[in-house]
């Protein structure tokens, strides 16, 4: 036996015996809690994880720290000022929450909103998907570390802004939905701006592209994270871009159009077969391009007319229940309206996108790496008015 | 109104899709045919059915509320679980809480007449109704089910085990109306504090902000203050 074949016994040695006292070292679980307050949370929700080393055993999501009892509050107040409340649901895109409620009050109440609304509503509601998910796209460097992107989404998101606030003279909550229509009609040269904004839009996509999509780091951090089956998605109630990355080709929009005039334009619907980070961001980031297109076609051909339709001055809806639901910027968001011919809703109950988003976490949490919990949040995108409503 | 009659019974005469008007008359028939297969399935189980805008209403009872579940998800193929909630029926006792000359003035005696207790499309027993949605993706099918809870036992099997996104959707019926799932694997308060006592979404759960403050509060009736140089103070006044 050479001096150096002792040598590398000899260090075998030592590894096997450090191996040993490697498994002998107990590693203690820990309980971890991030948040409420943490800048991936969009608000404030706990998740209480339980570690073991750097994975995590147990993951657990505390809520209701904003809880605001929505569903409670409509049962007293009349229809039109129930879009008053159901604006604050979902805070980044607030003119999607009130379409699905009027809607169903509308078809309680057997009465289509004239064309001319129909159309504007629906850009509306496409301008509050770009406004909100615009957020998402820079939001989601910041999870993995890059900070720059998303001063880029608050600026070219202002654009978008600024087309809502001319329109309806709310930024944040336009509350310009009516039964039977729209509470006004567009101001002029409002149309042209649009198309400004949406190039504008465009560009920031593209730059959003090459600076984050193509990253290496984003691309290590997001690829093959939080991997969810499209079965397992569906049966914990996922809608949205959250699915579509899963390969699933759904899309209320197209599906089941209702009262929106989606189908009068020409779109796809995107989907990514992979169920990761990167898919849910890449879906999203496709769907904003998407929605400008939309936008652009739906400005093109406006209709004209009354902006609203013949409507009583106080609203009493019949008796009945209606539900209905709409491909809102996070997912699919409905209200189930139960009337009994009163001035108020008897019982509203209202499906948030976020609340059943959210409620995969812990399952998807199992088993990942502490750093990846925030790029798994950060994707599924939520915001904490839409779970605890 | 129309749309409260004609189908909600679910006995054994033939179904007719009603209301000439609405928006599709094959997504009616098609859950017409779903309505069937739903009889054959569950028999006696099934208490009520109602068909309207190519939506399905299935009402069964409460113990047949998981077998409803594991039929549509594993026989039909609903594999998307919307939203599982319930109703209180009862008509509230404290009026709508809207006009404080009415309703909510301290020296009146709470309850008055109470009208009476009316069930919704589909109909009811009892006071309290589990209602929840699932759907197809795949065909855009969707079936909207309810269940009677009888009132001395609020109770019903969970449909965890069919469709895990159920379990937070179990714990806020049972935080907000106080109803047990049987097999839920941890009922417990998800929105409100862990030491919360009540179900606020039940009728008889006072809105204490009402309460506290009648609706509409103090309407402010001070004066703009007056312009008294014509134009407001420089921008905007162009006509």
């Amino acid at each position: 036996m050479t001096v150096t074949e002792r040598q590398q016994l000899s260090y075998i040695a030592a590894q096997a015996a450090d191996a040993r006292v490697n498994l002998e070292i107990e590693t203690e679980g820990m309980t971890l809690n991030i948040g409420p307050q943490h800048p991936a949370t969009h608000g404030t929700l706990r998740i209480v994880a339980k570690l073991d080393g750097e994975q995590v055993v147990a993951a657990e999501p505390v809520m209701g720290y904003m809880h605001r009892g929505y569903e409670k509050l409509a049962e007293v107040r009349t229809y039109p000022q129930v879009t008053t409340l159901i604006n604050r649901i979902d805070w980044l895109g607030s003119f999607a929450n009130e379409v699905p409620f009027i809607l169903a009050a509308e078809r309680l109440m057997e009465v289509e909103a004239p064309p001319r609304a129909q159309w504007i509503r629906t850009i509306l509601f496409e301008l509050s998907r770009i406004a909100n998910i615009t957020l998402f796209l820079g939001d989601m460097a910041v999870q993995v570390g890059a900070i720059t992107p998303v001063f880029f989404a608050f600026r070219d998101r202002e654009h978008v802004l600024n087309q809502i606030e001319a329109a309806t003279g709310g930024r944040f909550h336009p509350n310009f939905d009516r039964i039977g229509g729209l509470k006004d009609d567009l101001p002029a040269g409002w149309v042209a701006e649009t198309r400004g904004a949406m190039r504008k839009i465009r560009a920031f996509c593209d730059e959003i592209e090459e600076l984050v999509e193509g990253n290496e780091i984003f691309q290590a951090r997001t690829r093959g994270i939080g991997v969810i089956p499209p079965g397992v998605g569906l049966s914990y109630g996922l809608t949205g871009a959250n699915i579509r990355a899963s390969g699933v080709d759904w899309d209320v929009r197209r599906d089941s159009p209702c009262g929106l005039v989606h189908d009068q334009v020409d779109w796809k619907v995107w989907t990514h077969p992979d169920g990761d980070s990167f898919a849910r961001f890449w879906v999203r980031l496709q769907e904003t391009r998407e929605a400008t297109k939309i936008v652009d076609q739906l400005l093109d051909g406006i209709p004209s007319g009354p902006i609203m339709a013949k409507v009583p001055v106080i609203i009493k809806v019949p008796a009945g229940e209606a539900y209905v639901e709409t491909e809102n910027p996070l997912g699919v968001m409905g209200y189930y309206v139960v009337s009994k011919g009163d001035l108020n809703p008897f019982r509203v109950k209202i499906r948030s996108a976020s609340f059943s988003n959210v409620s995969i976490t812990p399952w998807l949490l199992r088993g990942v790496y502490v750093p990846d919990i925030i790029t798994i949040l950060g994707s599924l995108y939520f915001i904490l008015g839409d779970i605890d409503r | 109104m129309s749309r409260l009659s004609s189908t909600d019974t679910a006995g054994p005469s033939t179904e007719a899709p009603d209301a000439p008007d609405s928006p599709g008359m094959a997504a009616d028939a098609e859950a017409g045919a779903l309505l069937e297969r739903a009889r054959d399935a569950l028999g006696d189980a099934l208490v009520g059915s109602h068909i309207s805008a190519g939506e399905l209403w299935l009402r069964v009872e409460s113990e047949s509320w998981a077998d409803l579940a594991a039929w549509l998800r594993d026989e039909e193929g609903f594999g998307f679980f919307s939203f599982l909630s319930a109703i209180d029926w009862m008509p509230s006792p404290f009026g709508r809480d809207m006009d404080s000359a009415v309703d909510n003035t301290l020296d009146q005696p709470e309850p008055k007449e109470a009208p009476p207790t009316e069930t919704g499309v589909s109909g009811g027993d009892t006071r309290f109704q589990l209602l929840a949605r699932v759907g197809d993706v795949a065909t855009g099918r969707s079936v909207i089910a309810k269940a009677d809870l009888p009132t001395d036992d609020l109770r019903a099997p969970s449909w965890v085990a069919v469709y895990p996104g159920a379990d937070w959707h179990e714990r806020e019926a049972w935080e907000m109306f106080g109803i047990d799932f049987d097999g839920h694997p941890g009922l417990r308060h998800i929105y409100l504090p862990g030491e919360f006592e009540g179900h606020p979404l039940r009728k008889d759960y006072p809105l204490l902000a009402r309460r506290v403050k009648p609706w509409p509060g103090l309407v402010d009736v001070e004066l703009m203050p007056e312009t008294d140089d014509g134009g407001d103070d420089g921008e905007g006044a162009a006509p």
